[in-house]
């Protein structure tokens, strides 16, 4: 197979990218500053991320379509306002996450979007869900910019006025260029930042005036370690098809309304909201400098295994090795005592409370 | 005098007399990248040529660090076990890792001198 270019791929060989195949993909794992200095710089400044190898799937037509997507996710989706958007599943009959999303409602449909390692199979099994009169556009000649960071309302600012009044996990349509984009304001690294929808065509010279105004690209390395301090999940690490939303610790978005509603993977999540689960997702704190990285074993002051870790990493903001992972639900709780096992030997370790870095999302009214 | 030679995982070895200083090329910290972490052998303990004498982390993976020849370790640099950073900024003069004994000086022959080593680091990573 191919590898594939997104849009800003030449931007990123001219501004030195160390380049990965990522999902089909090759994409900029770091630029000349490196992680550390990119990961503070997003917290500090803001930076932005090339995430166009994302899945940008655009659902329309038809009047039962609410109804039809709430059949599929447990997503509260006839509450939800044009442009207010929501973060949810696709899950399969076990009740294990085919992959995590964000659907967002727009004037004639719903917008989704997905990891880039599930966006084929998403398609193929949404499309299989709906019947045929809905339009389904997987819609590649968009790419997906994120930009992340305290500064990152004032640089956008001032190359698409108007986009600071967003409101946290909200959209709206707006204008680059004499060309429509769509801007959301979400992302993935603990801080308050936009998503910015762009043709193919202009999404290089917006780029390049986001860094003309201060903003710097940011690889995938830092954009991992940002949303490890964060607290969030990576599909394929911390959450996979054996994995529920509850046992991932990510009750929150299953709204009541929905418990007792059918959707794929209902019922296996109904019997976990009535009778609990056995693993559950928590964040760890090695006590000394050493890292536990994903697949480091678990275990209890009895020398058991209670479960491993799937995210871990070196946390440049909070200046210490940070992780998540699975554990029994009876060491799920904060301050417990557990050993990780690295290089053959136990190194003692803490639950702890997610996130590891406090969030500055944005919410109601605009902050100044 | 003293002489530096260089092996194919990357370590930089300089020998005076009996005694060698240990540590990783700044072609290694390039493709690292950010240095986190670093784990020591014990002072006091033997290490075989080519065996596990550390390991060094960046924030995306481990790697071990291993010893160019045999020897009894007589020294650790616990500045680079405090500030790991240290080993991106100066790895091949004030980040050493480890000091040995040097059990058998035959070892280093199969070791590349600097030119050589630059050579195999350029086509390794093209």
């Amino acid at each position: 197979m191919n590898i594939k270019k997104t849009s800003l791929n030449n931007l990123h060989i001219k501004y030195g990218a160390k380049l990965v195949e990522f999902a089909g993909y090759q994409m900029p794992i770091q630029y000349k500053d490196g992680i550390i200095q990119e990961h503070k710089y997003t917290r500090s400044h803001s930076g932005i991320f090339d995430v166009s190898h994302m899945g940008q799937l655009f659902i329309s037509g038809g009047d039962d379509l609410t109804n039809d997507l709430e059949k599929i996710f447990p997503a509260d989706l006839k509450k939800l306002k044009t442009n207010q958007s929501k973060y949810s599943f696709l899950m399969n009959n076990k009740g294990g996450i085919q992959d995590d999303l964000i659907i967002t409602k727009t004037s004639d449909g719903f917008l989704i979007i997905l990891n880039a390692a599930c966006k084929y199979n998403d398609y193929e099994v949404i499309k299989s869900k709906l019947d045929n009169q809905y339009k389904l556009n997987l819609d590649e000649s968009l790419s997906l910019i994120a930009l992340q960071g305290p500064e990152a309302k004032n640089v956008l600012n001032k190359v698409i006025p108007g986009c600071d009044s967003l409101k946290f996990m909200n959209g709206n349509n707006h204008v680059y260029k004499n060309e429509k984009v769509y801007i959301t304001r979400s992302g993935y690294t603990g801080e308050d930042g936009f998503e910015i929808s762009i043709k193919n065509s202009d999404a290089e010279t917006f780029v390049e005036s986001l860094i003309e105004n201060g903003s710097k690209l940011i690889g995938l390395g830092a954009r991992d370690t940002l949303r490890m301090e964060a607290g969030l999940c990576l599909y394929g690490n911390d959450l996979d098809n054996d994995t529920s939303p509850i046992e991932a610790n990510l009750k929150w978005a299953i709204p009541k309304s929905r418990i007792e509603t059918e959707f794929l993977g209902s019922e296996v999540l109904k019997n976990q909201f009535q009778s609990g689960v056995k693993k559950l997702r928590v964040g760890i704190k090695p006590d000394s400098k050493v890292i536990a990285r994903g697949n480091t074993k678990i275990y209890n002051d009895k020398n058991q295994e209670i479960g491993k870790v799937t995210s871990g990493t070196f946390g440049p903001s909070v200046e210490h090795p940070i992780a998540m992972g699975y554990v029994d639900n009876s060491y799920s709780t904060v301050n417990t005592k557990i050993f990780l096992e690295v290089r053959g030997k136990k190194i003692p370790a803490n639950i702890c409370n997610l996130p590891f870095y406090k969030k500055n999302y944005v919410k109601g009214e605009i902050n100044v | 005098m003293s002489e530096v030679k260089y092996s194919k995982e990357h370590e930089w070895i300089k020998i005076d007399g009996e005694e060698a200083t240990i540590g990783i090329t700044k072609h290694a910290t390039e493709m690292l990248g950010d240095i986190v972490f670093a784990e020591l052998p014990e002072k006091g303990s033997n290490v075989d040529k080519d065996g596990t004498a550390g390991v060094v982390e960046s924030t995306k993976a481990a790697s071990d660090v291993y010893t160019p020849v045999s020897g009894e370790v007589i020294d650790t640099n616990q500045m680079i076990v405090d500030d790991p950073s240290k080993i991106n900024e100066d790895p091949e003069e004030s980040a050493w890792f480890f000091k040995l004994k040097i059990k058998d000086k035959s070892e280093m022959d199969s070791l590349m001198s600097k030119d050589e080593y630059e050579k195999f680091a350029k086509e390794t990573s093209a």
